[in-house]
């Protein structure tokens, strides 16, 4: 139940009703493709990858960040070495 | 999939297990928070992996397992109730409460809808003015946005056909539950990524100092999981307690601002019974005064008696870390998915499932789990 899955936003829905409470959006995981509530998100856009909690994006996920574990036994090393050093 | 796959990535998590073998010079016991985490490790063979030296035990967070028996009677009587659709998350409905399962009331003829959402309560709530629609508004700090926001827009379009059976719980006063038991034999703690995402990272700080316990928020996938098992090893092995943050592409310090807001606006904290563990004082949510006509417990002034607990079923001792699965002489005989005596054989979240689904039994012997004599399948 805890468990949120990342999605890539495709459209994000200009209705006649601005309220932000309901402000939605499509969201492809893998191809699959479901409505989404996009209010607790406001800079997430289309392209952005969100994660979604039963049916509420919860976080826009960071890019530079997500980048970050594949680096970090590398980067761990690098200190290590300084330190030895 | 993008943010999935590459997190399950083979030589990756080949190097994080080596580097963790490397630095580890003392036995640690961590405690992984959330029943989502568990099954990521045992489903991916990630504990029969790990350093005999280091232990993983299985915490609190599962949902499904901490509602207490009582809560689910309460959502029995109302699915129940002739007038009432009562809409719920698919995992609570094998949940077995003081008689009988939610399931069981289906099949004897009860309306009752697995959601996906509980934002899908309100279209059915529109589609069925004559009936009044229930959602079972259980989880951690995950689940509370959307059941909060769910309130929030039925107050906003006018539904008044629609309450929520709230039984919301929280993972600090857990851990804070776990830290102080005097049998405790938990070094650190990897927190639950999901949970931080809304929350932040705030509430931690505190426990971190006051236990000298390391908390790393972690991530779910196997490269994730093991990430924070090295940093909190790190810690442990230089003595350090902070909180860390292996999860940051997705948790911000300070958590997601706007949710926090759509649950403060919805709930009040409260004192909350858990399943297995018994009361923890302001561990939990209630709908607040503001919102009243969407709390189920008033609207239909629900007074049943209080539940006992299964006294065959030790899952108060397995989410405090105390013992194994294994370790309980019903696992795999008296209590399977299919009639589990407590609430962790249910859940696609609870560790005793996880084991029985995917524990080797050489993994099971291997750490000493003499009373274990059933097979398991892979």
């Amino acid at each position: 139940m805890c468990l949120a899955i990342p999605g890539k936003i495709l459209s994000v829905s200009n209705s006649s009703n601005t309220d932000e409470v309901f402000r939605n959006g499509k969201v492809s995981f893998g191809g699959i493709v479901k409505e989404v509530n996009l209010c607790m998100v406001p800079d997430a856009s289309v392209g952005d990858y969100v994660l979604v909690h039963v049916g509420v994006a919860i976080s826009k996920i960071d890019k530079e960040e997500a980048q970050k574990t594949f680096e970090y036994l590398h980067q761990m090393g690098e200190t290590t070495e300084l330190t030895v050093e | 999939m993008k943010y999935l796959s590459e997190y399950r990535d083979p030589e990756l998590v080949q190097d994080y297990l080596k580097e963790i073998h490397r630095i580890i010079t003392r036995p640690w016991t961590l405690m992984e928070i959330c029943g989502g985490q568990t099954h990521s490790l045992v489903k991916n063979g990630i504990l029969e992996m790990l350093p005999d030296k280091l232990t993983m035990v299985h915490g609190p967070g599962c949902p499904v397992c901490v509602t207490s028996i009582s809560v689910i009677d309460e959502a029995i009587w109302l699915a129940e109730r002739p007038n009432v659709i009562f809409t719920s998350f698919g995992d609570m409905l094998r949940v077995p409460g003081s008689g009988k399962n939610l399931l069981e009331v289906k099949a004897s003829g009860a309306d009752i809808r697995v959601l996906y959402s509980p934002i899908e309560a309100l279209q059915i709530a529109k589609e069925n003015p004559d009936k009044e629609i229930v959602f079972f508004a259980v989880g951690f700090e995950t689940t509370a946005p959307a059941n909060a926001l769910s309130v929030v827009q039925a107050d906003k379009i006018g539904i008044r056909n629609y309450s929520i059976l709230a039984s919301h719980v929280l993972v600090p006063p857990a851990m804070e539950a776990i830290l102080s038991d005097v049998e405790n034999t938990i070094d650190g703690f990897l927190a639950a990524g999901h949970v931080c995402a809304i929350m932040g990272m705030d509430e931690y700080y505190p426990i971190a100092e006051k236990y000298k316990t390391p908390i790393v928020v972690t991530g779910f996938e196997p490269v994730d999981l093991l990430q924070g098992i090295l940093m909190a090893v790190q810690q442990l092995e230089k003595g350090e307690f902070k909180v860390e943050n292996q999860y940051a592409r997705t948790v911000l310090k300070e958590g997601n601002r706007l949710a926090k807001e759509t649950i403060n606006e919805v709930f009040d904290i409260n004192d909350r019974t858990w399943r297995g563990i018994g009361p923890i004082p302001r561990s939990g949510y209630e709908v607040n005064n503001r919102y009243k006509q969407y709390n189920a417990r008033l609207k239909f002034k629900i007074a049943i008696a209080q539940a006992k607990e299964n006294k065959d079923c030790i899952s108060g001792d397995i989410m405090k870390g105390l013992k194994k699965p294994f370790q309980c002489p019903n696992f795999g005989k008296a209590c399977v998915p299919e009639h589990p005596l407590g609430a962790p054989m249910v859940s696609s979240e609870g560790a005793c499932a996880a084991y029985y689904h995917y524990a080797s039994s050489d993994f099971i012997f291997k750490t000493g789990a003499s009373r274990f004599t059933t097979k398991v399948e892979a």
